[in-house]
């Protein structure tokens, strides 16, 4: 047994454990199971990572150096994240699921920079595939972020909640998606 | 400490303004609290069980001599002779419409407070007395159909024939209208409701009703809680869904009242006509002119086709326990308002709007109408842009829809064919979640669906593994756009869990208050 198979193995532990939270969550006798599934879920996921991140890491000072800030930075987001759920008020919940959907997106972008950044070693089709994945992945979290935030700021009231109607929105909109796939086939055929 | 004087109500009234239970609760504020003898007997709560709550049995003089007086209906002129100077008074007063008792309170100093005008905020709704009596009347108007209707309510295959389930239009979803619908689908009917506010349609709908839109180029905002007249072309709609209606159900119960004002007419003798004969209609509104054309306020008629009308105006007082623990609720609640100290000292405040409405008379003099009280739950403080009629939406034809199904999944078809290695795996998971995702979401309760929100945030906060794998790579760039994303994910993933556990922990029954 690999670390590559364990971690495979939880993954597919996990993906059905977030299946069953979602389940869960749907019916208000089993919401409380729905979000401890959940949480183990997560759990078993950062585990199986950071133990692949260990047989990967342990023999190299990136590696560690990697470890060092993997602790760091998973410390200090939990004692945010917890600390911001402690405090907000029942009304100002949605605004906070807003905000912190919006932190989702810019990890999703980061990681896709990253992705970008480092040479993965595949060949051919497949690292075309690969710059394709980056590439979209980079712009559906750059979505996520910028919705998120506009939808915070709307939410706790420091932005206007008029619908902003730009003329032509669709051809606007559609426009835009031509842009993104030209840029995409263009970042992919590019060395 | 106040005494607070419990009395016996008319002849006619089945309601007391206090039960034991509440009587606790007045002691509790600080209070004093005597009873008239025999002033629950018509509610079913004796005198004994006045006096193990801790109240004090006494005759009708002294009740009505206490400084605070609690009754339901309206005091008669021989009843206000009958309160000590300065005294307070609380009840049903009506007083949009009874000029004559206002006047009548406003003599030696006497305070008069009038459930019946409590403003709807949602601070409020505690207090709320037409809520609660409407509630119980709507209840007790399907009650009554059944009582006089000659069927079942819910259908039945027996070994004696087929039974079809009755059909019920319920007229106006306000309160009342809500708590017939409720009623009457749980017996099993099926339940029609129209109302012309669309907003309700949806609370309509999570009680087991079909609400029957009346699609005219207007749309009701109410900005005080309450219906509003209605205009010429939404009236002439109507009555041609109610004529339709009258022709096929069972079973009519009118609810629609505006305040202040003569009850609208919906149903015509015509309608009336056109309807089967053993149906019942109850006329809720009877009391203010009546919505069916024929209702008498108060009695029971049978037509020559032989539908029967029910214009009973004392429904809540049918149900009197119930009417009266609820009304006495909404006393407690109003006394806790007025209590601030909980030390048995009335105190008025007119810089609150809700005791201010309340008041009708204080020390003497008439302070009606209060100052108008908009609600501010209402969407009518904004301009409302929604009024334009909304644009017809386009949905696609079934063959177009089926086409476009075909593409989708040649398309998926096609790519996962001809991509190499890893990727037809990865596009297996994609599909199967999203057919996952779709099942499990599509079926959520109402109340789950910000908690629902919350948790799949939670979630989506997995593009963590993807930042902690790229974190051993070599480049220390990579590694501090890493670090980054891990930090902000966990915020998302700890905050995310923490918050939805908070919110549901809101949901859990028993411990509450």
């Amino acid at each position: 047994m690999t670390a590559e198979a364990l971690a495979g193995a939880a993954y597919l532990v996990a993906a059905l454990l977030f299946i069953l939270s979602l389940a869960g969550l749907s019916k208000h006798e089993t919401s409380r199971a729905g979000v401890a599934y959940g949480i183990a879920g997560m759990a078993i996921a950062i585990v199986a990572t950071a133990w692949l991140m260990v047989q990967d890491a342990i023999f190299s000072p990136a590696g560690l150096v990697g470890l060092v800030i993997l602790v760091v930075a998973m410390l200090v987001g939990a004692a945010i994240g917890l600390w911001r759920a402690r405090v907000v008020e029942m009304t100002g919940m949605p605004e906070l699921i807003a905000l912190l959907h919006s932190f989702v997106g810019a990890a999703a972008v980061l990681v896709g920079w990253n992705g970008a950044l480092f040479d993965s070693g595949l060949e051919g089709s497949l690292r075309d595939i690969h710059h394709a994945e980056v590439f979209i992945g980079v712009f559906i979290g750059g979505v996520t972020f910028t919705g998120s935030i506009v939808a915070f700021l709307k939410l706790s009231a420091r932005m206007s909640s008029k619908p902003l109607v730009l003329p032509g929105k669709n051809v606007l909109n559609i426009g835009a998606l031509v842009l993104f796939l030209a840029l995409t086939v263009w970042y992919v055929i590019t060395p | 400490m106040t005494r607070i004087g419990i009395v016996a109500e008319q002849e006619g009234e089945t309601r007391v303004a206090a039960t034991p239970a509440t009587t606790t609760k007045l002691l509790g504020l600080g209070y004093e609290v005597v009873v008239e003898r025999g002033a629950g007997e018509r509610s079913a709560f004796p005198d004994t069980a006045y006096a193990e709550a801790g109240a004090t049995l006494v005759d009708g003089d002294e009740a009505w001599a206490s400084p605070i007086v609690f009754k339901v209906d309206a005091p008669t002129q021989a009843e206000i002779d009958r309160l000590s100077d300065g005294a307070t008074v609380i009840g049903l007063m009506s007083p949009a419409l009874r000029p004559d008792l206002r006047e009548a309170l406003s003599t030696r100093g006497i305070t008069a407070l009038a459930m019946d005008a409590v403003p709807r905020i949602s601070r409020a709704q505690s207090l709320d007395v037409l809520s609660s009596m409407a509630n119980i009347a709507g209840y007790r108007a399907v009650v009554e159909a059944a009582h006089e209707f000659g069927r079942f309510f819910t259908g039945q295959v027996t070994a004696a024939g087929k039974v079809p389930p009755a059909k019920v239009l319920v007229a106006g979803a306000g309160v009342a209208g809500l708590a017939a619908i409720g009623a009457a689908s749980s017996m099993g009917a099926i339940v029609r409701a129209t109302d012309p506010r669309p907003e309700v349609a949806d609370q309509v709908r999570s009680i087991g009703g079909e609400y029957l839109p009346i699609e005219v180029e207007e749309q009701m905002v109410s900005s005080d809680g309450y219906a509003k007249a209605t205009s010429e072309a939404y009236d002439a709609r109507a009555a041609e869904v109610y004529s339709e209606q009258a022709a096929d159900v069972d079973i009519v119960i009118t609810t629609a009242q505006i305040p202040g004002r003569a009850a609208p007419r919906l149903l015509t003798a015509a309608d009336v006509a056109s309807m089967k004969s053993g149906s019942v209609i109850v006329d809720m509104a009877a009391s203010s002119g009546g919505n069916v054309e024929g209702s008498v306020a108060g009695e029971k008629i049978v037509t020559d086709n032989g539908v029967i009308i029910l214009g009973y105006t004392d429904l809540a007082g049918r149900l009197p326990a119930q009417a009266s623990q609820l009304y006495g609720t909404n006393l407690v609640n109003l006394m806790k308002l007025l209590t601030p100290g909980k030390d048995g000292q009335l105190v008025i405040d007119f810089d609150d709007i809700v005791q201010r409405s309340v008041t009708i008379v204080r020390d003497g003099a008439e302070t009606w109408p209060p100052p108008p009280v908009q609600v501010s739950a209402s969407p009518a403080a904004a301009p409302v842009e929604a009024a334009a009629p909304p644009a017809p939406k386009r949905t696609m034809s079934k063959g177009a829809k089926l086409g476009l199904g075909v593409l989708a999944a040649a398309a998926l078809f096609v790519i996962a064919a001809v991509a190499p290695a890893p990727l037809p795996q990865h596009f297996t998971v994609l599909a199967l979640s999203i057919v996952v995702g779709f099942y499990v979401i599509g079926k959520v309760a109402h109340a789950l669906h910000t908690p629902l929100m919350s948790v799949t945030n939670a979630i989506s906060g997995i593009i963590v593994v993807g930042a902690m794998l790229q974190l051993t790579n070599d480049n220390l760039l990579v590694q501090i756009l890493a670090g980054i994303a891990v930090l902000l994910a966990s915020i998302n993933i700890f905050g995310g869990f923490a918050v939805t556990r908070r919110m549901l922990r809101m949901f859990s029954k028993g411990d509450q208050r």
